[in-house]
């Protein structure tokens, strides 16, 4: 539910506010997309002590506010493409909330010189995202259907630095690996060693758990910089079980 | 209009027909919208459209005299109503995009579920328009108009049950809309009022009814069901389904992408997974059988945390309790097992492996060293008498479910206290329970089992339940052993290699020091560890109680392992809705309330409607029935009639063992014999203090066998467990008789009262009867989950001693 704006306008980020004057007067949706993106600091804010961090990087933030997601999305949902929900875009799928997008995006700390693969494109949003930020993006989508409306909607958007493939993402893509990072959308029922084996050194891979509607946590995958292996199981929310001292 | 002579004797075998349609299509309509959407939103639209039964209540009592003179008439066209919208209107309510986890954010969707309630209503509607008229029309013989009305509702949950087990739901769902224009076509000849056209009409209906193709009427599963996720892969299919009772079973072949079907599969594991096939219940909660016919040892089964136990010890005889498609039985396999015993409750899912698939799973069901046992698994080791050094219990529910909370309605008599102690009972000095769960965030049911067990153990007399128990977890299974027997330091060495190798983190051994938890899969806390170390000790009630979720264990009159709702915590995650914190909300629970909620407002409406119309009535002002003790009685019979069934059908699961036997024998048993205990009172409701007298004989005799049940039930349970399953079926039948025969007699006893001084009420009091009925099946859920079955039967009593008293 969108918050009232006023509360929340003085927190503003200056990159964002000149992202959005980049946008340009010409773009309807540059108000709607500025909205989104006070409302997704406000809620960093209050769930600051579960994500270990005050504010998302600016970056990524600047991707978020870039991104014309109601390009991404069917048309009849153009008009709420911007509110902090998840969206259907048909053949079963969804997008996710923008909220959980930006927490995503910014637990994989990536650099501009990064190559990312996704696994699972879905509308291509998040491939957007990532594509402003990194060099190149390397996208798979299993349904056939959903990768070819999300190339040509990342084509027509001008992402020349993405790259969608249609097929089954369980081994990765072997030409281009290792990565820097990896964020696999499409549900499987566990994360497939393969892509563990594709992540560099250092590399970050983020898994989001849930259902097609909510997410309910988030698995980051960590490798260090021997190529040890630890998860973290992040709650995208500020809920601690535990009341009092144990 | 029809002479009155010829009205003398009620249609009583048509009401008997569409009473048995009429149950029969809301036991269809809870497989078809289980297939559909998910279960708990099926339980909450059934419910709410149940609410036509009231709604025929207000609409009769708004123009009794108008359909009065029009009996004959009215009376065959509900009927054949029934039989059209019951399809019709369950064709319609599929059309609708309706998918309620989107309701949060989009109106429109709360508009699509009240069209469907509103649709799904209508059939029961029609129904109960037919019999509420012939109850206001033939006043002298309600008693037996409402025995014929429970007797064909007996034998409609009976037959749908075995209809189910025939034919596919779209099937059915034809087959009933027939039955209910058959009823039209018999009660015209009842009624001897009608011309040929009159026949013609519904006999072609029905005709066309059956004519119907099988595919038009196929339920057609939510686009986010795992099914149909499965399905846009290319290459993939159905290749054949299955339907009973218990569910459908679909089985899908995925030839271009592998189906990998591996949930809790350790990060390091390079094993390759075989090829498989996909098996779904109501389209949801996919297992898998793997290609195996060369009966070769299947690698990616040891880097599961199920695997730990035989990493322990080589246990000889395995107990696999929910073997589903054999995962687990080829687990045992893969470490030489010599003898496994397997448990599965749904006997299509033991003939999809071992005949339609056999080749394909190496006959996996019948290697020499595996026994399969069709039947449900607390019954089979509670009857059994021997034991197993492994009694494993597989990962039984779709992560999906699990993890939003889903289940929290279902009762489950496999995780209480009670079924441990069962369990435990059956491990050998040195053998271990192994209960493997999803690990959930934030921590719930692994908790919950922890906590259970600790209890189980305790209540066996173990004084140091920590030394008997060890948790494991990756980052999407915990898996818990419980010893029959001390841990060694042996063990515990066994145990930390095992999960070095496989990534996988120890959350709890005997003597674990605090810095080895939350080392691989890292929580911002080590919860698990923390909540093991508080439960295993002397805090573990305090710290159950402030935990803020309910991981206190569930039991087996309080069967809700799955609900772990706290009203405390609502606030706050209220406050996150819009930070990500609807999914910590347990769906189930707040579905039940919803449905609770909607199903009050209506109900008011409903029975406050009539009101209005009643300020002209002038037959009763010398009356002693006035509108509020109709109100009273008639309501708190309607919840009390419930809330005992609902209550016995539970206790009765426990000594049949088996959730859909138990439900269809008890339901058709109480409703037979209330039918017989209705027609009993049909001489006994002619003046107003034989009727008193019979009201107060039996709440009496519920009273009486309702309290004896109480106390000697679970005795009498346990001494004839051992019994065949047919005997134990006619003991349950003996013991139902008697109480049901009481509960048959205050409604129509109550309403032949009305009848003789006040008429203008009798649709009234059957609308208040509807409408108290649908809360009463929600009440009951809410409060067994709250305070126990047994809380349940005697609230039950109560409302029954108070009717009385309103009698009075």
């Amino acid at each position: 539910m969108r918050k009232p704006a006023r509360i929340i306008s003085f927190m503003v980020c200056t990159t964002c506010l000149l992202a959005g004057a980049m946008a340009g007067d010409d773009d309807p949706f540059a108000e709607a997309r500025q909205d989104m993106i006070r409302e997704i600091e406000a809620d960093v804010r209050r769930t600051s002590l579960q994500l270990d961090t005050e504010a998302l990087d600016p970056r990524v933030m600047q991707a978020l506010a870039t991104v014309p997601r109601h390009a991404l999305v069917p048309g009849s949902l153009q008009d709420v493409a911007y509110e902090n929900r998840p969206l259907p875009i048909g053949h079963g799928q969804t997008i996710s909330q923008p909220y959980i997008v930006a927490i995503m995006t910014d637990l994989l700390k990536m650099t501009p010189a990064d190559k990312v693969l996704e696994v699972g494109t879905g509308s291509g949003y998040q491939a957007a995202i990532l594509a402003e930020l990194v060099d190149r993006v390397y996208t798979i989508e299993i349904i056939e259907a959903l990768g070819q409306q999300a190339r040509a909607g990342l084509e027509a958007l001008g992402y020349e630095n993405i790259t969608v493939r249609i097929g089954d993402g369980y081994y990765g893509w072997q030409e281009q690996a290792p990565f820097d990072a990896i964020v696999v959308t499409a549900a499987a029922s566990h994360i497939p060693p393969p892509l563990i084996e594709q992540l560099k050194n250092g590399g970050r891979m983020i898994v989001p758990v849930g259902s097609r509607f909510m997410v309910q946590q988030l698995v980051l995958v960590e490798k260090d910089l021997q190529g040890e292996v630890v998860t973290r199981q992040i709650l995208p929310v500020r809920f601690v079980p535990l009341t009092g001292t144990h | 209009m029809t002479a009155p002579g010829t009205l003398e004797r009620p249609p009583l075998i048509s009401i008997s027909l569409i009473s048995a349609a009429a149950l029969g299509y809301e036991i269809l309509l809870m497989r078809l919208f289980s297939i559909i959407q998910w279960h708990h939103f099926a339980y909450m639209i059934i419910s709410l459209a149940l609410l036509g039964y009231g709604a025929s209540g207000t609409f009769i009592a708004l123009a009794r005299p108008w359909l009065l003179a029009r009996f004959s008439g009215v009376y065959r066209i509900n009927l054949a109503l029934f039989g059209l919208s019951a399809v019709a209107c369950t064709l319609a309510a599929q059309q609708l995009p309706l998918n309620v986890e989107e309701i949060l954010w989009d109106w429109h969707q709360a508009l699509y579920l009240f069209a469907v309630y509103l649709l799904l209503a209508l059939p029961f509607l029609f129904a109960a328009n037919a019999v509420a008229l012939t109850l206001t029309r033939y006043r002298r013989a309600i008693a037996h108009v409402y025995a014929v009305d429970l007797l064909g509702a007996g034998l409609g949950s009976l037959g749908i049950v075995l209809l189910l087990f025939l034919v596919f739901p779209g099937t059915a769902l034809k087959l009933l809309g027939a039955l209910g224009l058959l009823a039209s076509l018999v009660a015209a000849r009842e009624l001897h009022g009608s011309h040929a056209r009159w026949q013609a009409g519904p006999l072609l209906a029905a005709l066309l009814l059956l004519a119907l193709p099988a595919e038009w009427l196929a339920p057609q599963p939510s686009p986010y069901k795992s099914l149909n996720q499965t399905l846009r892969i290319g290459g993939t299919r159905i290749i054949e389904q299955h339907s009973s009772p218990l569910g459908l079973v679909s089985v899908v072949e995925s030839p271009q992408v592998p189906l990998r079907h591996a949930p809790g599969l350790s990060l390091h594991s390079s094993a390759p997974l075989p090829a498989q096939l996909g098996v779904f219940t109501d389209a949801d909660g996919m297992t898998a059988i793997n290609h195996n016919p060369q009966r070769q040892a299947l690698a990616y089964l040891d880097d599961l945390t199920s695997a730990l136990p035989y990493y322990l010890a080589e246990p000889q005889r395995v107990l696999v309790l929910g073997a589903g498609a054999g995962a687990d039985v080829q687990q045992a396999l893969n470490h030489g097992v010599p003898h496994i015993d397997a448990v599965e409750l749904n006997p299509q899912l033991i003939a999809l492996v071992r005949e339609e698939h056999a080749e394909w799973a190496g006959q996996l069901y019948d290697h020499p060293a595996v026994r399969i046992h069709a039947g449900e698994a607390r019954g089979f080791v509670r009857r059994s008498q021997e034991t197993w050094g492994l009694v494993q219990i597989a990962l039984l529910d779709a992560f999906g479910a699990s993890s939003s909370g889903l289940h929290a309605l279902n009762e489950s008599y496999l995780y209480t206290v009670e079924a441990l102690q069962d369990y435990l009972a059956r491990v050998a000095p040195g053998g271990y329970l192994a209960i493997s769960r999803w690990i959930k965030l934030p921590p719930r049911d692994t908790l919950k089992l922890m906590a259970t067990a600790v209890r189980a153990l305790q209540a066996s007399g173990i004084t140091a339940p920590g030394e008997r128990l060890v948790l494991i977890r990756g980052w999407q299974t915990s898996t818990l052993l419980v010893k029959n027997g001390v841990f060694s330091a042996d063990e515990i060495a066994r145990l930390q290699a095992f999960c070095r190798t496989r990534a996988f983190d120890t959350a709890w051994f005997p003597g674990m020091p605090a810095d080895l938890a939350n080392r691989v899969n890292v929580f911002a806390r080590p919860w698990f560890y923390q909540a093991a170390a508080a439960l295993t000790g002397a805090r573990g009630a305090a710290f159950i109680e402030r935990y803020k979720f309910d991981i206190a264990p569930a039991t087996d009159d309080r069967p809700y392992f799955f609900h772990f709702f706290k009203w405390d915590v609502l606030p706050e995650i209220l406050a996150l809705r819009g930070q990500g914190g609807l999914p910590l909300l347990e769906a189930g629970y707040l579905v039940l309330m919803a449905t609770l909620l909607q199903a009050l407002v209506l109900s008011l409406v409903l029975i406050l409607l009539p009101l209005l119309t009643l300020r002209g009535d002038r037959d009763g002002q010398a009356s002693m029935v006035r509108p509020a003790r109709v109100v009273l009685y008639f309501f708190a019979i309607g919840l009390a009639f419930l809330f005992v069934e609902i209550a016995f059908i539970q206790k009765f699961i426990l000594f049949l063992h088996h959730p859909l036997y138990a439900v269809a024998i008890v339901l058709t048993a109480f409703l037979l014999f209330a039918g017989v205990g209705s027609a009993w009172t049909a001489r006994r409701n002619a003046r107003p203090r034989l009727v008193r007298l019979a009201t107060v004989g039996a709440v009496s005799g519920i009273a009486l066998f309702g309290l004896l049940y109480l106390l000697l039930l679970d005795p009498v349970f346990a001494a004839l467990m051992h019994l065949p399953v047919v005997i134990r079926i006619l003991v349950a039948i003996a013991l139902i008789a008697p109480l049901a025969f009481f509960m048959g007699m205050p409604f129509p006893l109550g309403l032949a009262r009305i009848a003789a001084e006040r008429p203008a009420l009798v649709p009234w009091a059957w609308g208040i009867n509807g409408c108290a009925s649908v809360l009463s099946a929600v009440l009951a859920t809410l409060l067994a989950i709250q305070f126990g079955f047994s809380a349940v039967i005697i609230a039950a009593l109560v409302l029954y001693a108070l009717a009385a008293l309103v009698m009075h």
